[in-house]
Parts: structure tokens; C-alpha cells; sequence
């Protein structure tokens, strides 16, 4: 299934940085985000977008991760190139991505 | 305001188990009355009318607003402060001059002053001349960091080495100098660059005579100015997916209350039967938008906690939002510097109907070449279509469909504007020159003010407060 069934998402922007939460509509999904939302795959999926580090900050009270993506913006909103210089659409990219429908850890192993 | 209203207004009987029932706190209402420099004006109007507020807040400079104000007040001494001010300030001084509701806002920009007597001309062509106005100076600090070698914080570099690019500089100013006017009487508070939720901090410092140095509460009341500060954006705006996150009534969608108590408790609300909804869902979002790390959110008069909150639906557009925390602020203000950055040269031209996409891909590929044959300079370059790979680029949208229709978009970073002028001429010799039926063809060159920042000892920025008569 893609992020987009389990969690909703916002991106904000500040220079050259994105962020984008990741935030599960309901809170039995979070250890789903925590296990398969990663920096890295988050990373991966916005190859040739965001040049710089991702890290990611958990909120547990909320069921919500945060991704601060460096180098995300063109060289920031006040001068980039790009149609959305604010970076404004990355948010609904990221709930496309896939996961696994159940922690991955409970599931059956091998075959 | 006959004393039993008033009663009814600041002392809300609160139902929770940490002050069990009937204990009364202390609460202030506060409106968000825009989120940006053209957001829409009634709803400000509908807080002012129906939304039983003793504040309003308008948030209105963005970014790179101060350096481009500050460019115009460099052409015209008393211009320099927002566009939209007047508009603003007609649609509700009426309203709030009769129900004692005080305004705040940084629709000062670049010249708080003249920003304050505007408003004040405004007010006496209204009959309002007991209005008192303050406007809030001292944040444009070119002269006192133009010469020094603070680092930028974007790229490696200083402001001095900025030379002649370098147009403004303003520190992100607290709470402390709009909660001294509203103490000495402010109906309005008009500054130029200070931090958005300190906007709304200003007014609970004033009702509740919080400390500035209880971090807890500046923590908490910043949660709620952060919450507030982009106005529908916590009402449903910015929100709805359909399908997914449905909002009813976006065309009029209500603008957010925040009930503040004297402890930093908060319900963030809206006009009843105005369109939108506060859930849960749209505090959440709000709570992280352009946040980094949670735990330490710098702000002038504190570095908030958000990493501790909750939220909690108590009613039908009612959430609570509790656990902000603060500590001890730092001994810098952030500033925002503004300088000429580069050109950008920019053309676009559609292509629809079979074979769209082909010829929009022959169109990039023919611009290419002509750019490269023509010695074209720019530092960097984008050849895209729109529709097809314009947003996030060729590896993320690589399993879009074929569209009916393409727009091709070519854009250049350049150093001069003869440069950046040749960019969107190559697309648009498209028509005669390149694929067929390309239409809609456009260009555009322009300068770009872009905005860096660099941290400046707190003691350099040396706000003040001045009341403008009515």
C-alpha cells in the first residue's frame, strides 16, 4: 500500500531546507512509520531533489515523524529556479511511497 | 463593554483535572487575521464581528518582503510598508475600534512608521481619531552589521563580502517591545520584522504579565503564536485531499481563535458556521510546518519545546493543545539579510493533442542547442515540462502517464539581465522555428532579491516604541 492510506503529510520550508511530516491518521500505524519511513528511504526517494542530509525527529505523542531535508530548495526559496520554489508539493510525493502493510519484523520470514 | 460581558469574556470557568471544575483562569481570545501579505480580507472581518476576540493579529511579511519594502522606501520615504494596509485597516478598524479589540501586526514592513501614520490618516477619515497607534522600531540593523563579519549561515561568506548586493538587514525582533505599547495603551501595534508567533506572545505577555524569563510559558504561548500564525492554514487550508482529508466550505473557510489561559492553556477555535474545520489532524500539521528539530525551536524570547505536545479534539472545531515547553533564549537574534542575488531568464510554451509529449521533449532538446550555440551564459538551468516532470523532476515522475498536454518551461540563472532576456527568446523563436502548433508562448526576466541570514548579538538590535497621534 502507499504512505498516503496510513498517513497524512505537510511540507514547510525555511532557506534551503524542506521539511515534511509524516503524521498517521490513526496511532496504531506509528510504529509502522518508525519502522519503514526512514531518513534513508526517504533520502532515496527524493534522489536528485534533496542534495543534502535528511534527518528525521520522532514525535510520539502526536504518531508523527518530522524530515528536515537539507540542500531541498534550488538554493532556497528566495532565489531558486524551480516552478514551486517553496518546495509546497514534496509533501504529497512522499505519501506515494510504498510500505509493507504489517511491521515488516512480524513478518513470515523466508519461503 | 458593559462589566458583566467583560466578565464573561475573560474569566472562562474551565472543566479539566488539573484545576477541577469552576476554578476560573484568566483567557484571552486571539484572532488570526491573515497568514500572508494577499490573504483574503473578510475573514478578519468575521473575527472582529462574530468571533468574541480581544485581539487580532495580521501576519503579513514574508521573507525577502522587508528587502523588497526596503527598496521602495528607498524611492519614496513614506512607502516601504504593505500593499494591502489600507484595505486591512478599513475593512476592520471600525469593528475593533467598538469593541475595544486591539490589533496587532508586522504590516509595517520596511517603514513601521509611516505604516503607523497611514493608519492613523486612515483612522481619523473613519472618525476613529482616539485611536492610539505605536509602531515598533529598531529592527533594521544594516548600519550596525553592513561592516562586520558575521557569517552567513547559507553559504560560506560574510555580509561584508556582500558589497553592493547587500540591501537590508533586519533582526527577528521579540515580544517584549509590542507587549511595552500595548501596556502603554497601544489600540494598534505595527512593527516591521519581528518573530510571527511573537505577534501573538505580545498579547499574553501584556493580558497575563508573564514573565520573560518563564520559559515554560513562552514555550507554551509560542505553541499557540506558531499554531496561529498562518491563519487558515490551521483552519483546513492548505489541507484538504479529497477523498482523504475532505473540508467543507473552503471558499469560506474561517479564520483561527486561539483561547489562551493566564497558564499557558490553549484551544485553538474558529468562528462558528464559518467554513473549514480544526481537527486534530489540521493542529497537527500546523504544529510541524517549518519546524526542524522539534525540541529547539528558536525564537527571540525563547527556544520552544514542541517535542512534548499533545493535542486533543473537546468539541465540534475545538482542540486542545497542551505540553510546550521553553528554554532559556540565546544570546543572538537571527537577522535576515537581504541582497541581489543573480537574474533569471524564463520562457514557457505549450504543445497538446497526440504527440504533445514529443514534441514539448523536441522543443527542450531544440532550446538546448540554441542556447549552447547562441554562448548563452547561466549558472544553472532547468529544461522541464510542465505536466510531466516539472515539480519534482525526471526520477521521481518517471512513471507518469502521457498527458494531453505539455507546457515547456526553460529557466536560467544568469549574471546580468541581457543575459537572462535571451533565455525566454530562444523558446519563445519556438513558434516559427521549432515543433509543431506551439502556442502560448511566454517570457520573463528579472532580478532576484534573494534573503540569507546571519546571527547577531542581541544587544546590537535596540528596538523602541513610538505612538503616532490619530
Amino acid at each position: 500500500m502507499k504512505l498516503r492510506e496510513i498517513a497524512h503529510s505537510r511540507t514547510g520550508d525555511k532557506g534551503n531546507i524542506s521539511n515534511i511530516s509524516v503524521i498517521a491518521y490513526d496511532a496504531k500505524h506509528y510504529p509502522l512509520l518508525l519502522e519503514q519511513v526512514t531518513a534513508a528511504k526517504v533520502k532515496s526517494h527524493f534522489a536528485g531533489v534533496v542534495q543534502g542530509e535528511v534527518v528525521r525527529y520522532e514525535l510520539p505523542n502526536l504518531s508523527a515523524l518530522n524530515f528536515v531535508m537539507d540542500q531541498a530548495l534550488g538554493g532556497g526559496v528566495t532565489r531558486s529556479l524551480a516552478l514551486d520554489a517553496h518546495g509546497k508539493s514534496l509533501s504529497s510525493a512522499l505519501l506515494d511511497l510504498d510500505i509493507a502493510p504489517a511491521p515488516q519484523s512480524q513478518m513470515p520470514k523466508g519461503e | 463593554m458593559p462589566a458583566i460581558f467583560r466578565a464573561r469574556v475573560f474569566l472562562t470557568a474551565k472543566h479539566d483535572a488539573r484545576h477541577g471544575d469552576g476554578v476560573q483562569v484568566r483567557t484571552i481570545r486571539i484572532g488570526s487575521g491573515a497568514g500572508y501579505s494577499g490573504d483574503r480580507i473578510e475573514p478578519a472581518i468575521e473575527l472582529a464581528e462574530k468571533g468574541d476576540i480581544q485581539y487580532l493579529v495580521f501576519e503579513c511579511l514574508g521573507e525577502r518582503t522587508v528587502a523588497l519594502a526596503q527598496q521602495a522606501r528607498m524611492k519614496n520615504p513614506e512607502s516601504g510598508f504593505d500593499p494591502l494596509l489600507e484595505e486591512r485597516m478599513r475593512a476592520v478598524l471600525p469593528l475593533c475600534a467598538a469593541k475595544g479589540i486591539k490589533i496587532v501586526t508586522n504590516m509595517g514592513a520596511a517603514n513601521p512608521e509611516a505604516a503607523a501614520r497611514k493608519t492613523a490618516d486612515i483612522a481619523k477619515s473613519l472618525g476613529l481619531s482616539a485611536l492610539k497607534i505605536a509602531a515598533i522600531v529598531g529592527d533594521d540593523v544594516l548600519d550596525a552589521c553592513k561592516d562586520g563579519d558575521l557569517p552567513i549561515m547559507e553559504f560560506d561568506g560574510t555580509i561584508k563580502q556582500l558589497g553592493n548586493r547587500l540591501l537590508s538587514a533586519n533582526a527577528y525582533l521579540g515580544a517584549e517591545p509590542m507587549a511595552q505599547a500595548l501596556a502603554a495603551g497601544a489600540d494598534i501595534v505595527i512593527t516591521g520584522r519581528a518573530s510571527d508567533p511573537a505577534l501573538f506572545l505580545a498579547p499574553m505577555i501584556h493580558a497575563f504579565g508573564w514573565a520573560m524569563d518563564d520559559w515554560n510559558l513562552l514555550g507554551q504561548g509560542t505553541v499557540a503564536g506558531h499554531l496561529l500564525e498562518c491563519a487558515g492554514q490551521i483552519t483546513g487550508g492548505y489541507f484538504a485531499d479529497p477523498g482523504y482529508k475532505d473540508v467543507a466550505d473552503l471558499a469560506r473557510l474561517g479564520f483561527p481563535i486561539g483561547e489562551v489561559g493566564e497558564d499557558g492553556s490553549l484551544v485553538v477555535t474558529k468562528v462558528a458556521g464559518s467554513g473549514g474545520a480544526v481537527t486534530a489532524q489540521t493542529c497537527k500539521e500546523q504544529l510541524l510546518y517549518e519546524v526542524h528539530d522539534p525540541a529547539e525551536y528558536f525564537q527571540p524570547d525563547v527556544v520552544a519545546d514542541f517535542s512534548q505536545v499533545t493535542v486533543e479534539e473537546i468539541g465540534p472545531d475545538r482542540v486542545r493543545v497542551s505540553g510546550g515547553r521553553g528554554a532559556k533564549r540565546t544570546d543572538t537574534l537571527k537577522v535576515s539579510v537581504g541582497y541581489v542575488d543573480s537574474y533569471i531568464g524564463e520562457g514557457q510554451i505549450s504543445y497538446a493533442g497526440p504527440g504533445a509529449l514529443a514534441r514539448g521533449r523536441l522543443a527542450l532538446e531544440i532550446v538546448r542547442e540554441r542556447l549552447k550555440l547562441t554562448n548563452v551564459a547561466a549558472s544553472e538551468w532547468r529544461f522541464e515540462l510542465v505536466g510531466v516532470d516539472s515539480m519534482h523532476g525526471p526520477g521521481v515522475s518517471a512513471r507518469a502517464n502521457e498527458p494531453y498536454e505539455v507546457r515547456v518551461r526553460v529557466a536560467g540563472r544568469t549574471e546580468n539581465l541581457r543575459e537572462a532576456v535571451r533565455i525566454g527568446n530562444e523558446v519563445e523563436t519556438l513558434y516559427t522555428n521549432g515543433p509543431a502548433a506551439g502556442g502560448g508562448a511566454w517570457k520573463s526576466a528579472r532580478d532576484v532579491v534573494a534573503v540569507a541570514s546571519v546571527l547577531l548579538p542581541r544587544e546590537l538590535a535596540k528596538p523602541q516604541v513610538r505612538f503616532v497621534g490619530a
